[in-house]
């Protein structure tokens, strides 16, 4: 959102979770309000409701330039980096004028606003090998890569560990063993990485954990919450394709049989056949799966729901036997689209990340809604919103990671009292 | 107005009530429904996982098949996956001359073409910014007064953001409020109302999967909703299918009823219950039936 930054000084007012879990005490909301210019950050905000109210507010913050990963945060619930968050958007998308900052979620609180990254982030990051396993022999000087080999991981080497999409995973909040989106965003940057030596082995091992690759729920709250556009969900969907469509890693979790029954069945016949996916995912790609030991222990255990559906009329018995197919002359069309595309040598992938857009987005603004503008438009005669641009590669940083986890942790006002005075970009960093 | 209308695989496989439904709910509001009954799979994300130019393929497909219903004003859905999916391959077909080109010279064998610029809209996008919620409420035969709904929008229909066209200007992920607001009905809020319904990993984690069913359910029945409303027929399959199992997960009864999305609309319209495929629900919406009858008594 761009902010002017020549409007003077206004109140906000902050609502800060405060908890000490060393104290025994409950956690509390405490509200300060601060005086400062709307182009301002939430962390400015904060560290000034430090100085001037209270000192033992602890955030962790360093560089206030979106670039070390340290303030992530969540303001009005929402995963953010507290510096890269202007004040007046952040009373905009406030529910009653107040701007509410808590700690980010799926970790623990260490104090306030500051979580333990290491029990949580760190750990699953440690967890995918993150580092280059040397293709042998090592050349005695660099190694020579095309450019067009690492463009491709350089929307994952964006990420500055700041932990906003682990702060939000939803198979993660039902599931901590997930290994999560930061973490598998990681890994892709490796998989994806030809100097590695270690693909294959790579792509098994997070396929065959059941806290892996297949353990997302495809919710889109990473690509959400990222602040860099790392898009970990799809990382962890090319991890997927590589393990399935390339190594043809077979997992104990249904992850490869779910994927090729769905792909083969809507080759088959034009729609989904949910009675015959679900006994593929775990008997097999083929008919005779639902005849394998693991789908018939699954349908035996969906019997409560399968009698009651067929009870409410909810399952046609026959449709859930033959399934339903769109007319043969459409299918044609369908299976000739599949031996073209699968047919190719290689794999065709956008990704518009790295290439960015070659149209102007307006006239197909994002199905629609500015067509619904238009429509008001035509009403009012005002002009109609201007579209948003498809994904920008403006604001990756390749080298980010290098500098991600500050380790400023301020919790007792002194420590944190040298950082907020301290200008950007002299503040100490570490890693 | 008329819509090249692309009701998905579920409404015609497991949730028939669904598609049943809207067919009652579209001449109450004027909405000429021509079915694209040659389209196939949006691939709900999975074709797009396994190979990403088949899935953007196949959808160019049916945006190529849409775009040819003659007088129609945009493309209509009743399933935010399918919503969600196709955004994404339009995403991408609208972004790149040249691979959209490479596209349709696939699409040639059948004599299709994808012209860029296709509008596509929902079900629920459609009813608040096609129809208004002026008029929508013009329309309310027997306003849901006292029926407290609580909004289950999922994932694909909210996130991401940009794709989807949703801004401070165009509040989309909140538009199943305004319609229940609009419909005489009470708005409840609970936790889980924009989070996952665990559907994508029933297979997978079928724990997790219906630990998350389980909890928004749970924190739906504390909140003292009387139905959940969703825009989704995959998250209907996990909140509504397999709510009996979700409810052995959590160790506790939900009985917590979930319409499809014209479903309600068609309740305020005027539509008997019978009509709108309640009886094919697993868990029975007695709470919206005793509602209506009760309705229907008090004006007699």
């Amino acid at each position: 959102m761009a902010t002017s930054t020549d409007r003077p000084p206004e109140e906000f007012t902050l609502r800060v979770r405060r908890y000490n879990p060393e104290s025994g005490s409950a956690p509390y909301w405490d509200e300060h309000t601060v005086e400062l210019e709307p182009h301002r950050s939430v962390l400015e905000a904060i560290l000034q409701a430090r100085d001037r109210f209270d000192g033992s507010i602890g955030i962790r913050c360093s560089c206030r330039q979106a670039i070390c990963g340290s303030c992530g945060v969540r303001v009005n619930g929402e995963p953010a980096l507290a510096c890269h968050t202007h004040l007046d958007a952040a009373k905009t998308s406030s529910s009653d004028g107040v701007i509410v900052v808590e700690p980010m979620g799926n970790m623990p609180v260490i104090k306030d606003l500051i979580v333990d990254m290491d029990a949580v982030h760190w750990k699953k990051i440690e967890r995918v090998t993150p580092w280059l396993i040397a293709k042998e022999p090592v050349p005695e000087r660099e190694y020579l890569v095309s450019h067009d080999a690492m463009v491709d991981v350089t929307q994952t080497m964006a990420c500055i560990q700041c932990g906003a999409c682990v702060s939000d995973c939803l198979s993660m909040e039902v599931d901590p063993g997930f290994i999560g989106p930061a973490a598998l965003a990681k890994a892709y940057r490796f998989v994806g990485d030809p100097r590695d030596a270690a693909q294959f082995d790579r792509l098994n091992d997070l396929a065959q954990d059941p806290d892996g690759i297949f353990d997302c729920t495809h919710c889109f709250k990473c690509v959400e919450a990222c602040p860099k556009d790392v898009n970990p969900m799809g990382q962890i969907m090319r991890l997927r394709r590589i393990a399935t469509a390339d190594h043809h890693i077979v997992d104990r979790n249904n992850g490869e049989r779910h994927e090729a029954a769905f792909t083969t069945l809507v080759r088959d016949y034009g729609l989904n056949f949910e009675a015959e996916l679900l006994s593929r995912s775990y008997g097999g790609n083929s008919w005779f799966g639902k005849f394998k030991p693991a789908a018939a222990k699954e349908l035996l255990s969906s019997v409560p729901v399968i009698v009651r559906g067929l009870l409410t009329g909810k399952f046609n018995p026959k449709l859930a036997l033959l399934g339903h197919k769109i007319s043969k002359r459409d299918l044609d069309g369908v299976r000739a689209i599949y031996d073209k595309v699968e047919g190719r040598p290689e794999r065709l992938e956008l990704n518009l990340y790295v290439t960015g857009s070659d149209e102007d987005q307006t006239p197909s603004h994002a199905n629609g809604a500015a067509r619904a503008d238009a429509r008001a438009a035509d009403a009012s005669g005002v002009e109609p919103a201007q579209a948003a641009s498809a994904a920008s590669v403006a604001d990756a940083d390749p080298d980010a990671s290098a500098h991600q986890d500050s380790g400023v942790e301020a919790g007792d006002g002194a420590l944190a009292d040298e950082e907020a005075r301290a200008p950007a970009g002299e503040e100490e960093t570490s890693g | 107005m008329k819509v090249a209308y692309w009701p998905g695989c579920v409404s015609r496989g497991f949730t028939p009530e669904l598609h049943g439904s809207m067919a009652k709910v579209a001449p109450l509001l004027d909405i000429d429904l021509v079915e694209l009954d040659r389209a196939c799979c949006t691939g709900a994300g999975v074709i797009a996982e396994h190979n990403q130019e088949l899935a953007d393929t196949l959808n160019a497909r049916t945006f190529a098949l849409a775009q040819q219903v003659e007088g129609a004003e945009l493309m209509m859905n009743i399933c935010s996956t399918c919503q969600g999916a196709q955004s994404e391959c339009q995403e991408r077909l609208d972004a790149s001359a040249e691979y959209r080109t490479q596209i349709n010279e696939t699409l040639a064998g059948e004599g299709l073409s994808y012209e860029r610029g296709l509008t596509n809209k929902n079900f629920l996008w459609l009813l608040v910014e096609e129809i208004g919620l002026d008029e929508l409420r013009a329309r309310v035969k027997r306003p849901l007064t006292n029926l407290r709904v609580g909004p289950f929008y999922g994932c694909y229909i909210v996130r991401p953001r940009r794709r989807l066209g949703i801004d401070s200007e165009h509040r989309r992920d909140e538009y199943l409020h305004m319609v229940i607001e609009a419909l005489g009905g009470t708005v409840i809020e609970y936790a889980g109302m924009r989070k996952c319904c665990g559907f994508p990993i029933i297979t997978m984690n079928k724990s997790a999967s219906l630990k998350q069913a389980a909890r928004h359910l749970g924190d739906a029945a504390d909140a003292e909703a009387d139905c959940l409303v969703t825009p989704c027929p995959l998250c209907h399959l996990n909140l509504d299918l397999q709510q009996p199992l979700a409810e052995r997960e959590a160790g506790r009864r939900l009985a917590m009823p979930v319409l499809h999305l014209p479903q309600l609309v068609g309740l305020a319209l005027g539509v008997e219950p019978k009509e709108l495929g309640f009886s094919r629900h697993i868990v029975r919406p007695t709470s919206v039936i005793d509602w209506s009858t009760a309705v229907v008594g008090a004006a007699a």
